[in-house]
């Protein structure tokens, strides 16, 4: 009854309804992240360097960014030969060689040229090496050799590397030469179908060639890339779980055991009342950022421990105060002096009688809270404090700042955890501040 | 009285305290210090002079071991744990802060004094401005909303608290971005151009320059939130039924806001703004990191970077000496602003 009530009364706020329509949206892609990216997944991923990330441009901005431009970005073009796409002819040519060919097909219609092109080649043999040579077919007939020559079991071709391309280009680098109409004085991209035909010849009855073809554009997917080439969706799949996982805990852990300390320490008063008033002043005295940061310094950057510590530090915090002056108001209140009348247990009392009296102050300040602890993680992350195996969203912002993603134009990388952020701190406190004008009704009136 | 100063010093000491613990991990900043010395120690010996490599491997280690032994002597590490850590809670309550063990101000001191004295006008700059400016306007943008409360503008302050969710330094960010590196209106950080002008005029222009967006960006965190706070507060007490009397009589509106709501509420205001001021000690870190801003929060994230407990703990002492002042005197300062307080327990208990 009472629920549906609070729930009526909620809808009467838009805010909050707002507020909880994000915080909805939030869980779910919280959920939809543990289990489309298993954690130890999103660790390794997270950790993984040039063999994981060598199919992703560097610091490459999202796809949608080209919503919003006239020239669109080269996107990243991957394609490969053992997932169905591309089909591999095979020849026998004599009795003991026999021939692979295969194409990669790349429409190429963007204005600006890519950042690299790559071929990562994967070869079964047991004594003798395959032997590849590259073709590049351009939309107006060309056909350029490039690569030519013996590969061992992973070979890796980089085009921009290739000199002697180069010098058949007429000594225009190799990425500008194979895309631009040599015709032109400019050097524009010739839009239009683009074929790299590799022909491989194998001599022996067991061996295979199989090869990966990597354009590097300069956006990809729908959240970009960092330094290391990693995908920042998973960064910010997986921080949203841990934001408000740490969130949630933080200001569940402080509130609550703030109160039931408090109403322990005004039912029993005397010498309790006056160690816990002691303990909050020293408190006080204590700098809690200085020392989260000396925690994660010098003994553990675990996102654990910093929210254990964060917990304990702010349980003898200033609202203990607050909820004492309203403990010893209600303390003084007839029905309890009823309870004790019956003989009521202190326990039965401070649970049954004292603490309900101070939820609806305290479901307002629990979900204000959130966003504040959220932000405590980001900040210590922006300090490089952050958890050293985790993806958080304060830790992409670090790596962005510290690899100068303003300076040099990469607003993505900063943008894209700082909205979520920002989109999770307006969810907890539109709802908090609305829930807060519900239970409270004096702050309505005025 | 004697009893709430005995407290207050009681809470200094045991705060400090723990500071020191904390601040030496237990002790176990000792061991890191030991290692960084003996390493560096070992280090100075491989790059060393002719003559010194003469000496047999037996003279060379007895060399070393003497060196190392030198330097934690001079650092105090020969002692145990226990007694120095009395010994560094002992000075700093009695405010000798000593020798920083490896930060050094600017100017090339190791006082510790010396360091956190350099640094404070740049945070007082930053912090003490932005907060004096915010505490200010929020009052009186307070008081004119609690004035015509229902108002649209009321209503769009009430609308925009939840912005105050995030901090300071989180719009510094989209500032830093938006006038910085897009516009390319105002300075990522620092604060002042470098290098430094020599017009005194010309360096406090490129001190203004410098100071506008971290400055914003305390503002639009704090501004909403606090004014919501500052008016839901003043029209609790302008719904008080003196200050309906007191309309009521025909005194003019100013008169009843000075009279009749800030006057009672004097004593509020003045510990926020006192509590708002000790705050300033501890500067901003992230602010100051996010602004590159050379302020007492660098440093401190500087000292527990490199492990320096004196920096920190004197930091700390501080800190703990202003809020226990604060707390002392703000006592003094009701009694003044509120005749209904009387010290010593005299009089109607409030």
């Amino acid at each position: 009854m009472m629920l549906r009530n609070l729930f009526q009364e909620v809808r009467r706020y838009p805010s909050a309804v707002v507020g909880i329509i994000i915080i909805v949206g939030l869980v779910i892609t919280a959920i939809y992240a543990v289990i489309a990216i298993p954690y130890k997944e999103a660790v390794r991923l997270w950790r993984g360097g040039e063999d994981i990330w060598y199919k992703t441009p560097k610091t490459a901005a999202p796809a949608w960014v080209n919503w919003f431009r006239k020239d669109r970005l080269p996107e990243t073009i991957i394609l490969n030969t053992w997932e169905g796409e591309i089909e591999k002819t095979m020849e026998q040519v004599s009795e003991e060689t026999r021939e692979v060919v295969f194409s990669f097909p790349i429409e190429y219609s963007y204005a600006y040229f890519p950042n690299e092109i790559a071929v990562f080649f994967r070869s079964l043999y047991t004594e003798k090496q395959p032997y590849v040579a590259l073709t590049w077919l351009a939309p107006d007939g060309r056909e350029i050799r490039m690569f030519e020559g013996a590969i061992g079991r992973y070979h890796r071709y980089f085009v921009s590397q290739d000199e002697k391309l180069q010098r058949r280009l007429k000594g225009r680098p190799p990425l500008l030469g194979l895309l631009s109409d040599p015709q032109s004085e400019t050097l524009a991209v010739l839009p239009g179908r683009y074929t790299l035909r590799v022909r491989a010849l194998l001599f022996e009855p067991n061996a295979d060639v199989d090869a990966e073809f990597v354009l590097y554009g300069s956006v990809y997917g729908w959240a970009g890339t960092d330094h290391r080439r990693r995908d920042l969706s998973i960064a910010l799949l997986w921080g949203t779980p841990i934001a408000l996982m740490f969130g949630l805990l933080a200001a569940l852990g402080t509130t609550i055991t703030t109160m039931i300390i408090a109403a322990f320490g005004t039912w029993f008063g005397g010498w309790l009342d006056e160690v816990i008033q002691r303990i909050t002043e020293i408190n006080m005295v204590l700098p809690i950022l200085p020392i989260l940061i000396m925690v994660g310094t010098f003994y553990s950057r675990s996102i654990w421990v910093i929210l254990g510590v964060l917990i304990l530090l702010s349980i003898f915090g200033g609202s203990i105060k607050t909820y004492r002056a309203v403990f010893l108001q209600v303390k003084e209140s007839p029905y309890i002096e009823a309870a004790r009348a019956y003989g009521a247990s202190d326990a039965r009392i401070i649970f049954r009688y004292l603490i309900p009296r101070i939820v609806p102050m305290l479901i307002p300040q629990l979900v204000i809270l959130v966003p504040a602890y959220v932000f405590t993680e980001a900040a210590l992350s922006v300090l490089g404090l952050g958890d050293p195996i985790l993806p958080t969203w304060g830790k992409v912002i670090d790596d962005a700042r510290v690899n100068g993603a303003l300076v040099q134009g990469n607003y993505y990388w900063v943008l894209e955890p700082a909205a979520l952020l920002m989109i999770t701190g307006m969810a907890f406190s539109l709802l908090g501040f609305a829930l807060d004008r519900i239970f409270n009704p004096r702050l309505r009136e005025l | 009285m004697g009893v709430r100063l005995v407290l207050l010093f009681f809470t200094i000491v045991v705060g400090v305290y723990l500071t020191v613990l904390i601040a030496n991990m237990g002790g176990y900043v000792d061991e890191i210090r030991r290692g960084e010395i003996r390493e560096r120690i070992g280090a100075q010996f491989a790059t060393l002079s002719p003559e010194m490599r003469q000496l047999s491997a037996e003279e060379r280690k007895q060399l070393i071991e003497r060196m190392v032994a030198l330097e934690e002597e001079r650092l105090g590490l020969n002692q145990p744990f226990i007694i120095r850590s009395l010994r560094y809670l002992e000075d700093a309550i009695t405010l000798r802060l000593g020798k920083a063990q490896q930060i050094m101000s600017d100017k090339g001191s190791r006082e510790v004094k010396n360091i956190l004295l350099e640094r404070l006008p740049p945070t007082l700059m930053l912090w003490g401005f932005s907060n004096l400016i915010l505490f200010f306007i929020t009052l009186f943008a307070a008081l004119s909303l609690s004035r015509r409360y229902g108002s649209v503008v009321d209503k769009l302050i009430i609308a925009l608290t939840p912005t105050s969710a995030a901090p300071a330094w989180f719009y510094g960010l989209f500032l830093i971005l938006i006038f910085a590196a897009v516009l390319h209106l105002l300075p990522f950080g620092g604060m002042v151009d470098a290098p430094p002008p020599d017009h005194p005029l010309e360096y406090a222009l490129s001190l203004a320059k410098h100071l506008i967006l971290p400055t914003t960006a305390v503002m639009l965190s704090s501004f909403f939130l606090n004014t919501y706070n500052w008016r839901t507060f003043f029209l609790i007490y302008s719904s008080e039924d003196y200050v309906e009397m007191a309309k009521a009589k025909g005194l003019p509106d100013q008169d009843v806001e000075r009279r009749y709501i800030l006057r009672p509420t004097l004593p509020t205001i003045i510990t926020n703004f006192a509590l708002m001021v000790i705050t300033l000690w501890t500067g901003a870190i992230i602010l100051e990191t996010v602004f590159n801003w050379p302020g007492l929060g660098r440093t401190l994230y500087r000292a527990i970077g490199h492990f320096d407990v004196p920096v920190i703990v004197g930091s700390t002492v501080i800190y703990a000496y202003l809020l226990a002042i604060t707390v002392f005197v703000l006592d003094f300062i009701y009694a003044l602003v509120d005749p209904r307080v009387r010290i010593g327990g005299e009089g109607k208990p409030v």
